[in-house]
């Protein structure tokens, strides 16, 4: 709850990978409620781009008041979002959806795939040394602060680092254990690690994407199936953006 | 100042009110809004009975605007009832519930039950352009209007608003139509028809394929059709359309709307609507308007 709609100071922006944007903005409220797993709105200057842009938090700074996103350029409204520098201001909203769950007595795997890396690392980082398995196309980013937040595995696709292939590949090649997954990524990733779950009969936590319009629950854009009726129409159709982005795998229809 | 507005003998604090459909039953916004600031709250649309929606995605950005094709995703009358009505009673503001429905029992199913509840109007929604059957048959046929609008007035015992759509050759046919039926006031305009299609993946964006169309882009069709209404019938009209701030409500006002309705633009600005309420007591300050009605379709 508490969400907070604030211009945040832009400190800094950077690019880190090829069209991966590393960016650090001041917006108190919004590190103070923020927990890993939730998203924010960013709003465009650009009065042709109505709807925010729904971006992962990628690590929380709680003393400084600070986020991290790290996201991909896809269009227009992440374009204008890439061209700001320190100094700016942006708008923002959030924090919002409901996070990962924090399960400290199990054993934590952390599943990332391309743009759904980010989110993993805020996480670890409120993890005790969790296997955190990175799935990459070519380019590798985050990694020093992935290191350094649990046991890394790689996968890339031309096979440049760590396992060539995907994150199932990764997860077949060196055998992590675990007791807990959290996974964020493309929607054949997360199908393929609801599957593994369910073979090890371990729960997974799975961040799910849709389109959305407002973030904040009212217009019923962003849904998915699920299992158990949902909380606001009951009619198994749930909010990402509410009682998401993080589902357990079991009760999403994907 | 006076910006209180009576329509069909309801009394409004000010003329801004929310459109159907893009702020839930006002729960989601009341952590930014303080829904006692305003006129009223218009609800999503209602059904008897609990409804899906349709298939995702159901949401594409446009320039200037959006698609959308939820499909009246609601939880039908009786949970309604139940959780929203409720909810809304906490705040010093009216409420507007809009009734959504595939044949005439539909809606007189959901008008009768709320007839008995504490609501102060109801929206009848004869024109959401995402459902197959039912709705947007009743707002395009004038006959048909007519006679769902004389039905659910039988069974309503609130003032009753008819919504009307723009994707119709003559909108003065509909709203001529449906105040014939005894429709207390109209609102206008619902969403206007769309598609999107993604180059790249050669497919609709929209798994409805078509989405209504909403935002700024559309503004000046509404403000269109409000004017060509306002000139075609005597009864209060709500408008909407691409509604984004204080001005652009002046203008539905000048064009001939009593009250205006903010739907898109609370997704870009959680505030707006009470950003229009303030910002429409500015204008009539800076302008020595003693009273709302002083402007009101005063452009002809």
């Amino acid at each position: 709850m508490s969400k907070t709609y604030v211009e945040a100071l832009i400190l800094s922006q950077s690019i880190i990978a090829k069209d991966i944007y590393s960016l650090w903005i001041k917006a108190e409220d919004l590190a103070e409620n923020a927990k890993p797993g939730q998203f924010i709105n960013v709003y465009t200057d650009d009065p042709s781009l109505l709807l925010p842009r729904p971006i992962s938090i990628c690590e929380i700074n709680k003393e400084q008041g600070t986020l991290r996103l790290v996201y991909r350029i896809a269009g227009k409204g992440t374009k204008c979002l890439s061209r700001l520098t320190s100094g700016d201001e942006v708008t923002v909203m959030g924090p919002l959806g409901n996070g990962f769950p924090l399960i400290s007595d199990k054993k934590a795997m952390l599943i990332g795939g391309g743009i759904g890396i980010p989110p993993m690392l805020e996480l670890a980082k409120n993890l005790v040394d969790p296997v955190i398995v990175a799935g990459y196309r070519d380019e590798i980013f985050l990694k020093n602060e992935l290191e350094k937040a649990g046991q890394l595995h790689i996968s890339t696709e031309n096979g440049l680092m760590g396992t060539r292939g995907n994150v199932m590949d990764a997860i077949a090649a060196d055998r992590p254990e675990a007791e807990v997954i959290y996974a964020c990524g493309p929607l054949v990733m997360l199908t393929a690690v609801k599957k593994y779950a369910k073979e090890k009969g371990i729960t997974a936590y799975i961040s799910l994407e849709e389109r959305m319009a407002c973030g904040v629950g009212a217009c019923l854009g962003c849904v998915c199936r699920t299992v158990k009726k949902d909380a606001h129409t009951h009619v198994n159709n749930a909010r990402v953006c509410t009682e998401g982005p993080v589902f357990v795998a079991e009760e999403v229809d994907i | 100042m006076n910006t209180s507005v009576s329509i069909a003998g309801v009394e409004f604090k000010n003329p801004v009110t929310t459109a159907s459909g893009t702020f839930a039953s006002g729960k989601e916004y009341s952590e930014f809004v303080d829904l006692g600031k305003l006129g009223a709250v218009t609800t999503k649309g209602v059904a008897n009975v609990p409804w899906e929606g349709n298939p995702t995605p159901r949401v594409a950005e446009t320039y200037g605007g959006m698609l959308n094709a939820i499909g009246l995703q609601n939880p039908g009358i009786d949970v309604f009832i139940e959780r929203d009505i409720p909810f809304l009673k906490q705040y010093d503001t009216r409420i507007i519930v809009n009734v959504c429905g595939r044949t005439t029992e539909d809606y007189v199913e959901v008008v009768e039950k709320l007839s008995d509840t504490d609501i102060d109007m109801m929206e009848i929604n004869i024109s959401c352009p995402n459902v197959k059957e039912g709705g947007i048959a009743f707002g395009q046929d004038p006959s048909m209007a007519e006679a769902i609008t004389a039905e659910v007035k039988k069974y309503a015992k609130q003032p009753v608003i008819m919504k009307l759509s723009p994707n119709v050759t003559d909108i003065t046919v509909m709203a001529k139509a449906v105040v014939n039926g005894g429709a207390d006031a109209v609102s206008l305009i619902n969403t206007i028809t769309g598609m999107k299609i993604d180059i790249n993946k050669r497919q609709f964006v929209l798994a409805n394929k078509t989405g209504g169309l909403s935002g700024p882009a559309i503004k000046p069709v509404a403000v269109r059709m409000v004017y060509q209404v306002a000139n075609a019938v005597n009864v209060p009209i709500i408008g909407m359309g691409g509604i984004s701030n204080a001005e652009d409500a002046i203008e539905f006002i000048l064009a001939g709307a009593t009250m205006v309705s903010i739907g898109t633009a609370n997704f870009l600005n959680p505030y707006t609507t009470a950003e229009v309420v303030t910002g429409i007591e500015e204008y009539m300050r800076d302008n020595s308007v003693d009273n709302i009605y002083d402007i009101i379709g005063i452009v002809k």
